[in-house]
Order: structure tokens, then sequence, then C-alpha cells
């Protein structure tokens, strides 16, 4: 019988959950990195033993941890100790947590500047790292989207990374602002069919595409509208939450903005509202059933201004439509009382026959759908506030 | 060459996989830079979490004490007290106290 993995990333540490394929049953292992915030941690699809982990701290800045027996041990890839800091030829060595803007004449771009919130122009300033992203085909190949938002990439499994600075550099970065938790690069989805194609998402920027494998990037924002900016539909400067995509369907993305569910039929070139009747426009989440490409999940907050769910209602809301019609899940779910988020990187689902959902909160709880989101239960209730869900699902043994 | 001790705070300790304090051989002049720099090719890992990458500028919410005495202003070439060159005295990275 399969088995899952759910990799938990918190405010203070990191979490393995693993059951077999009945998702009934839990063991759960943690805090790894006890006391360090978890933005992500994310397994190798061609090697599901090999884990990338971003762990970060206010006080030691950025680390990057890796795991090659499936989250049992863990390392920091890179130089062992000893060894000098710098190349025979006096150059620094690179680190598995140096993440440094690419300027070189070669490869790079200028650091320009991006906008502040109050409208002024600051320089780039690396924070942390949001979310990894490994490749699908090999274990030492990875994918980093950052504070402030650019793209890295590893190909020595973690020891090393280099930008893919054409985003950054690719000229709306002025007009690239922070949204509340700062201008981060958090969604990265790469094609299964196409590994010149990729797609990126940052807030407060809106959604990117290269199709050269990440040496030149297109804004993908037509048809976004969001309020108040002063252009509604500007080529850039939406804030994009999340975006989604089901595997076997290339091309067709689902995004969660601050306002509104959208959906492209054609790789993010067009979006159209799907919000349909949604309680609220607003939310972090969306994902996409693993079999069903036209099933998604998103779980509306309430506003920008309260960042709390409906109504004191934990509720999934379940389209089986590809959007605008939606179905409340709220069996298992607490449905008074409940003032919890579910942040951006926080919903994951699993590939077995009967399509496991999963998302955790900011009260610590990390809740399991073994039936496609029809009834839910908790796996864990009290962890730290959740960050970020991932799931693996592995062979038997 | 000196042997100097280093106090540094909980979350380096466990990152570097180290006790408490750390003695650590340093040649030439012994001054805040010497130190890190011994710190960092004994326990690469560390590199980045108490100075900048690039810049090898002190993090912002990391300080550094000795005798008594708040170094963290002070140049990272100046020699450090004479307690810590000899090895009487630990060098001490610690963390501010902030945050939840």
């Amino acid at each position: 019988m399969s088995k899952v993995r759910v990799l938990v990333g918190t405010r203070k540490g990191a979490f393995i959950l693993t059951s077999d394929g009945q998702r009934e049953k839990w063991e759960v292992s943690g805090p790894h990195f006890a006391g360090w915030e978890i933005y992500h941690l994310k397994g190798s699809p061609a090697d599901p033993n090999r884990i990338y982990v971003s762990q970060t701290s206010g006080w030691f800045g950025q680390i990057i941890q890796r795991s090659d027996d499936g989250g049992k041990t863990w390392h920091q890839p890179g130089t062992p100790p000893g060894e000098p800091t710098t190349t025979p030829e006096g150059l620094p060595k690179g680190e598995s947590n140096k993440f440094v803007y690419d300027t070189s004449a070669e490869t790079g771009k200028p650091l320009t500047t991006h906008q502040w919130y109050d409208g002024s122009q600051r320089s780039w300033q690396f924070k942390r790292v949001w979310h990894i992203e490994p490749s699908r085909t090999d274990p030492d190949t990875a994918y980093a989207g950052v504070e402030d938002a650019a793209l890295f990439r590893t190909n020595d499994g973690g020891k090393n990374w280099k930008e893919l600075a054409g985003l950054r550099g690719h000229g709306t970065g002025p007009q690239w602002q922070p949204g509340a938790g700062g201008m981060c690069l958090h969604s990265i989805i790469l094609d299964p069919g196409n590994p010149q194609r990729i797609w990126t998402a940052i807030s407060a920027a809106g959604a990117f595409r290269t199709d050269d494998g990440g040496k030149n990037w297109k804004p993908i924002n037509k048809g976004l509208r969001s309020q108040y900016i002063p252009n509604p539909e500007a080529e850039v400067g939406h804030c994009v939450h999340h975006i989604a995509m089901n595997l076997r369907r290339p091309g067709v993305l689902f995004m969660q903005k601050h306002w509104d569910v959208m959906r492209s039929d054609d790789a993010g070139d067009n979006w159209k509202e799907i919000s349909g009747n949604l309680p609220t426009d607003f939310g972090f989440v969306i994902d996409v059933h693993a079999h069903e490409p036209e099933t998604i999940y998103v779980l509306p907050i309430k506003s920008d201004s309260e960042h709390y769910v409906h109504d004191g209602r934990l509720t999934v809301y379940r389209s089986r439509t590809g959007g605008n019609e939606w179905q409340a899940l709220t069996k298992g779910l607490p449905q008074k009382d409940c003032y919890v988020n579910v942040l951006r990187d926080a919903m994951a689902v699993d590939s077995l026959d009967k399509c496991g959902v999963y998302f955790g909160t900011t009260g610590g709880q990390v809740y399991c759908s073994a039936d496609a989101g029809d009834s839910w239960n908790p796996i864990v209730r009290d962890l730290p506030a959740v960050l970020s869900v991932e799931v693996q699902t592995l062979p038997g043994a | 060459m000196s042997l100097i001790r280093v106090i540094l705070p909980y979350h380096l300790r466990n990152l570097a996989h180290v006790g408490h304090e750390v003695a650590l051989e340093v040649e030439g002049p012994i001054t805040q830079r010497s130190v890190l720099d011994a710190l960092e090719t004994r326990y690469p890992m560390l590199r980045g979490t108490i100075r900048d990458h690039n810049t090898l500028q002190r993090r912002p919410f990391l300080r550094f004490f000795a005798c008594e005495q708040d170094l963290s202003h002070e140049s990272p070439d100046a020699p450090l007290p004479e307690p810590v060159a000899s090895g009487k005295e630990p060098f001490i990275v610690i963390g501010a106290i902030a945050g939840g």
C-alpha cells in the first residue's frame, strides 16, 4: 500500500507527518530545526528521499538544509569543515545559504530598484527563501523563490545557488512592490512536459513565464484587475497570492489573487475571473485535484483587513466545474469561533487514487481529507503557526 | 598562534553541533575579523549567520561582547582586549533579545 509523507513548515520548526494510504493513523516527527522559521520544505519528485528546506531567522539569516534519507537526518549542503573559504584564486566560494543577485556582465542584470510602500525606490536586498521547487527529473536541481523577489537555481544539490537574472531584470522591476509580507517570489511551477517553461508569481508584481529555461521572462497578467492601483489593469503590480496547475494539463493555471480567483487556459496569456459564488474575494491558497483537472480548492479569508476565515467557520470551497460554481466543504472542520488564517503555501494534494487534500492553519492545525474534500480530520492540532504544507505520495514497503 | 575562546548563541551552537563554548586557534593579530574568519573556517555552516556573506558586516540582531564590554561597533580590525587574546576571557556572540 502507498504511503504519504506530509511536510509541514511552521514559525518554530518543521514537522513530518506520515501515514499509510488510508490516511487515518499518523506518526508525527519533529520539531526539526526547532525555533527557526521554516518557510518551506519540499521533496524531489525524482528522488523522494531528497528533501530541501528553507530555514530562516531574523537573527541569523538564511540556511538551506537537505535530507537524503526522507527526513531522518539533515545537513547543510556545502563546504566541509576546515576547508578554506576562498578558491585558490582568492574568490569567495559559493555556500548553500549564499543568495547573491547576479550583476555579472555575462549572465546578470544591473541591480536596479523596486518600489517601496511609500512609492519611493529601494534597491534589491536578499532577505529569505520563500519557496523551493525541486526539479521533476534531477534531484540535484532545484529552484528557490526569494525575497526581495528573484529566482535562483542550484544544479549541485543546494551547494551553490545562481540567480536567473532575466526575471528580476526584464524591465518592469521598478514597478514591483512588496505586499504586506514582503516582496516575495512565492510560486514556482515547472512544466512537466517542457523543461524550458517555468511559471512564477510575485507579491506584489504578478505572474511571469519563461519559455527558454529562464533567460527571458514576460509578465502574464492580462485580465487581472486590482482596484486602487493607478491602472487597475496594469501589466505588473498585481498582488498574486498563489498559482496552481494540474500536472496532467500543463498550461491551465488557477490563481488566488489578493482579490478574486482567476483561471487561464492559455498558459497565463489571458486570465478570467472564476470567483462565482465564493463568500469573499480574498484568500491565499489554491490547489487542483491530482486526477480531476477541473476540480479546484480554495479557502476564502474574510478580507485583507481581517486575516481570518469568514464568519468564524473554517470552510474549504471546491469547484468541480473549473470555477464559478463552488461547494462549501465543512464536514469535520470547526464551524464556530474559528479565526485562523491559511497561508499561501499551506495547501497540497497527494496523488493517491482517492485524492487527499491537506492544509495547515496559523492556529497550528493540519487537516487531511482522504476523500477529495468531502470530509476532514485534523492530523495535528497544536503545532506552531503553519507556513507551508507539501505532500509526498510514496510507494509502499 | 593563540587559542581563542568563543561563546555562541543557542541556535548557532546547534547549527555547528558544538557545546556552549568553542576554542579556536587564530593566527596573527586577534581581532573580530581574524576570530570570525577562524570560526567560519572551522565551522563553515556558520557562514552568513553572524556576518553578511557579501559585506561581512555584523547581522543587525547580533552583538559582540567581551570583558563586559560591548564591542559591536568597534572596527573589525581593532585588537580585541588582551584577556580575549590570551584566552582568559571568551569572545561572546549574542543574539538581541527580541521577537516571540
